[in-house]
């Protein structure tokens, strides 16, 4: 008989450690999975999932008991990645020069060492509306949840994923050209 | 629904997170976790309705008014007046104005936040604006922050309550612009400065987490004495125990405690110790004194001091009024503090009899009787009061001891014991204005014969130091209760010794010879050192002695002539006789019978050649453990390994399992003090 993630949150709200360690124990692989399919680099998906722990205790404070744990959890996530990426955005601008080379350099290293798959390396490719919802509907997550996650309708996810089908199709289109 | 995608999505590789990152993580999110408690405890409400509750709501507030708070809002009035009111003023914001990017609200509020230097937050909190309706986020934010300053308005916090006093004031003046100057905060946070400011809102609900109100009673160690300049050593005896559960419950949570929370001698004390009995009929109280070789010292010596109290026949004993004063005040809300007091007074509740009587008077924002002198027999109704307590509003710690007192009091009858057990986190924000008038108003009600013990609950802003100060003027023992076989122990193993009292005012006095022993060092009992004269005088309050109770002192001796002496002998001292003695020094004790005036004596030599058992070996390990702890520097390359060998090879019987616990947190720290 296990807790469910609701009661576990509710009481890590009103102060409970425990049970705040189980949750995120719970939740912990889960939340890197998805991290690394926003990201779709292992050293991103580390600093990404690090910045939400980190960042996730005083989070609590804004879980409402209705919503699903998960839902809540995944918009946190969402969050932060979109925030992380605004601050590469002003980094990237800062450091135009050596910063991109050297970026390029360990992203290669990485690559080769994950040997990561074409869909995440396509899914990079797409524009981060269409990648984050991709990876909560790649998630297992029907259009509704994500829907809820994003704070968008059911239409809107509905529509970006057959964008990012088109997307997707494209690139692999012209992959296969070359 | 996606079937095109699955066979993708079946290629598609997830890396595991990595391990140690994982558990890296997880470890960040829990400090994080626990930085942030105490803040995210609810505001306390002053429950008092009425005219009355507006009465006190105004005291409060006055009371609660720090100076520097004060200097702020007043420094901030000042400058509002000068900006609205003086043309210069006026020209200064309208230049603001002129210009739209200035970050003028920011400008008041970023340099008043001190960022708290270990919360991890580079995530900016203002997410959420970006993806809803902005209209209706503005106005959540704004109530949002409402919210936060509320919370700060704790007196613990005058840098929050500053930022509160900037923020809040522009609303309160009447120029127009003022308005704007508030509304803009979430409409902002997608400018830099809009994050700036987000921050500070995200950061002032986690700054009173920074502001640690836990107040430890200590002392620096006993510094080394040279027996020619000072051969007397006076100290109360001490049969608390809070230290050690508190040491524990640090390492239990894996952080090694911090040294001023050490008290070697309540650690020493925690355990039970199999001394020799007292004979029936003599004192009530049997000192052993033992010498032997100091573990971490070849060429020094301990001198082991140890009391074994009476245990009385549990059936001859008197019948007993207990008044349990529950602190209900919202700071104990936790899951550690009232719910683990309820649990630990129904265990308690089976060890009394049906004689016995028991009231219950809780106190938050003001003193109440929950339950009127009960006998134990009615245990349902006991046990429903109980259960009936709820954690909400201010603590009025004063009130609620004098109306304890007050019940004790109608409760007793001759022969009859009468305590009053004091369970609270030690947070006394209202009422107690004046520390010493408490503990003298404790004395007053001691000589009367109503005695005050003291349990402490959780951890956050345990006032370690009242705690202790009220125990010891009400002759009682203070008690530290982290977890349930915690409140076993103390409640129903030692409840008798905790309740009766078999000698009062227990004073040890130890003389050494000169010409015997160089210098020496009492281990632990900083907080309980008397003066010299104190011996004698029987005005002198010291520690009771409850039944069963054990009670042990450690000195550090060195012999003279032995090369670890640290001083020089004086050139131009006495000459001494090198002969050597087997006397090395002298001990006497002093009590009073419970409810004498007049102290008896003891006296005992300390001899050299005394076997030590392997209780004192495990007292010694126990004190290398606190020294440890504590920093001490007279150690040398002594280490936690050696007392844990040490304290594994005295264990002994330990029937309790309390030993094996020790040697358990011993080991845990050995880890902790690696990292």
């Amino acid at each position: 008989m296990t807790t469910s993630d609701e009661d576990l949150a509710y009481a890590a709200a009103s102060g409970d450690g425990q049970a705040f360690a189980s949750l995120l124990d719970r939740h912990y692989d889960r939340l890197f999975a998805y991290c690394f399919r926003m990201t779709g680099q292992r050293s991103e998906a580390e600093d990404l999932t690090q910045d939400i722990c980190a960042a996730l205790p005083a989070k609590l404070a804004s879980y409402q008991r209705r919503a699903k744990v998960t839902t809540w959890l995944y918009r946190v996530a969402m969050n932060a990645a979109h925030d992380r990426r605004r601050k590469q955005a002003t980094y990237a601008k800062a450091s135009d020069g050596w910063g991109d080379w050297e970026n390029a350099r360990t992203a290669v290293i990485h690559e080769t060492a994950e040997q990561i798959d074409w869909l995440t390396q396509a899914m990079a490719q797409l524009a981060p509306d269409l990648r984050d919802t991709l990876a909560l509907v790649l998630d297992d997550m029907t259009h509704a949840a994500a829907a809820e996650v994003m704070g968008v309708s059911e239409g809107t996810i509905s529509w970006r994923i057959s964008e990012a089908k088109k997307a997707l199709k494209a690139i692999k289109e012209k992959e296969d050209a070359q | 629904m996606n079937d095109d995608l699955d066979d993708l999505k079946a290629m598609m590789t997830t890396p595991k997170p990595d391990a140690q990152k994982r558990a890296a993580d997880l470890a960040l999110a829990q400090k994080n976790f626990d930085n942030i408690q105490g803040s995210t405890d609810q505001p306390r409400p002053t429950p008092a309705t009425g005219l009355n509750g507006l009465w006190t709501g105004v005291t409060t507030m006055l009371s609660t008014f720090t100076s520097k708070g004060g200097l702020t809002a007043t420094t901030a009035l000042v400058a509002c007046g000068f900006l609205f009111l003086t043309p210069t003023g006026q020209d200064m914001w309208l230049e603001t104005k002129v210009t739209p990017t200035a970050p003028d609200a920011d400008i008041v509020a970023v340099p008043e936040v001190d960022m708290p230097a270990d919360i991890v937050d580079p995530i900016d909190p203002m997410p959420e604006a970006a993806m809803s309706n902005e209209v209706q986020k503005l106005a959540e934010v704004t109530a949002d922050d409402d919210a936060n300053t509320r919370r700060v308005l704790v007196p613990i916090a005058p840098e929050t309550a500053d930022v509160e006093m900037m923020m809040d004031m522009p609303q309160e003046a009447p120029a127009p612009p003022v308005v704007l100057r508030r509304a803009p905060i979430p409409n902002a946070a997608n400018t830099a400065n809009g994050v700036a400011l987000g921050a500070i809102a995200q950061n002032m609900e986690i700054a009173p987490a920074e502001v640690n109100t836990e107040s430890f009673a200590n002392a620096d160690s006993n510094p080394l004495k040279v027996t020619a300049e000072e051969p007397v050593s006076t100290f109360s005896i001490d049969v608390d125990t809070a230290s050690y559960s508190i040491v524990r419950n640090s390492i239990m949570r894996g952080q090694l405690p911090p040294a001023e929370t050490v008290r070697i001698e309540e650690m020493i004390n925690y355990f039970p110790y199999d001394y020799a009995a007292p004979e029936a009929g003599g004192d009530p109280f049997q000192p052993t004194v033992s010498v032997m070789p100091t573990p971490w010292n070849p060429d020094t010596q301990l001198v082991h001091i140890a009391l074994q109290g009476e245990l009385p026949i549990v059936d001859e004993r008197p019948a007993l009024n207990l008044v349990f004063l529950i602190d209900t005040s919202g700071s104990m809300s936790d899951v550690s503090k009232l719910p683990l007091l309820k649990q630990s007074f129904l265990l308690m509740l089976d060890q009394l009899r049906p004689e016995d009587e028991v009231a219950i008077v809780e106190y938050a924002g003001s003193a109440g009787q929950v339950l009127a002198p009960t006998p134990a027999s009615e245990r349902t109704k006991i046990r429903n009061a109980l259960n009936g307590l709820g954690a909400g509003g201010s603590t009025n710690g004063q009130g609620g001891l004098e109306q304890a007192y007050a019940v004790a009091e109608s409760m007793s009858s001759d022969g009859e014991v009468s305590r009053v057990l004091l369970a609270t986190d030690g947070d006394f924000n209202v009422g107690l204005s004046d520390p010493n008038g408490l503990e003298k108003f404790i004395a007053d009600k001691r000589d009367t014969g109503t005695f005050l013990s003291v349990l402490g609950f959780g951890r956050g802003n345990l006032n370690d130091q009242t705690m202790q100060t009220l125990a010891q003027n009400g002759n009682g023992t203070a008690a530290y209760i982290d977890t349930l076989s915690e409140a076993q122990k103390v409640l129903v193993d030692q409840l008798t010794g905790a309740l009766f009292p078999i000698a009062s005012d227990v004073k040890v006095q130890v003389e050494f010879d000169p010409t015997q022993i160089a210098e020496y060092r009492l281990i632990g009992y900083e907080t309980r050192a008397l003066n010299r004269e104190d011996f004698n005088n029987d005005a002198v309050d010291a520690g009771d002695l409850g039944a069963g109770h054990t009670v042990t002192a450690l000195y550090e001796v060195t012999p003279v002539g032995s090369p670890a002496r640290m001083t020089d002998p004086l050139r131009y001292g006495a000459a001494q006789a090198a002969v050597e003695r087997d006397e090395l020094g002298f001990l006497k004790l002093r009590y009073k019978e419970p409810g004498t005036d007049v102290s008896q004596l003891i006296e005992t030599p300390i001899l050299r050649d005394s076997t030590a058992s392997t209780e004192a070996q495990f007292a010694a390990s126990i004190a290398g453990f606190g020294q440890i702890l504590r920093g001490d520097s007279y150690l040398g390359s002594w280490s936690m390994g050696d007392a844990i060998a040490l304290a594994t090879e005295s264990k002994g019987a330990d029937s309790f399992g309390y030993r094996a616990e020790a040697i358990q947190l011993m080991r845990l720290a050995e880890s902790l003090g690696r990292n």
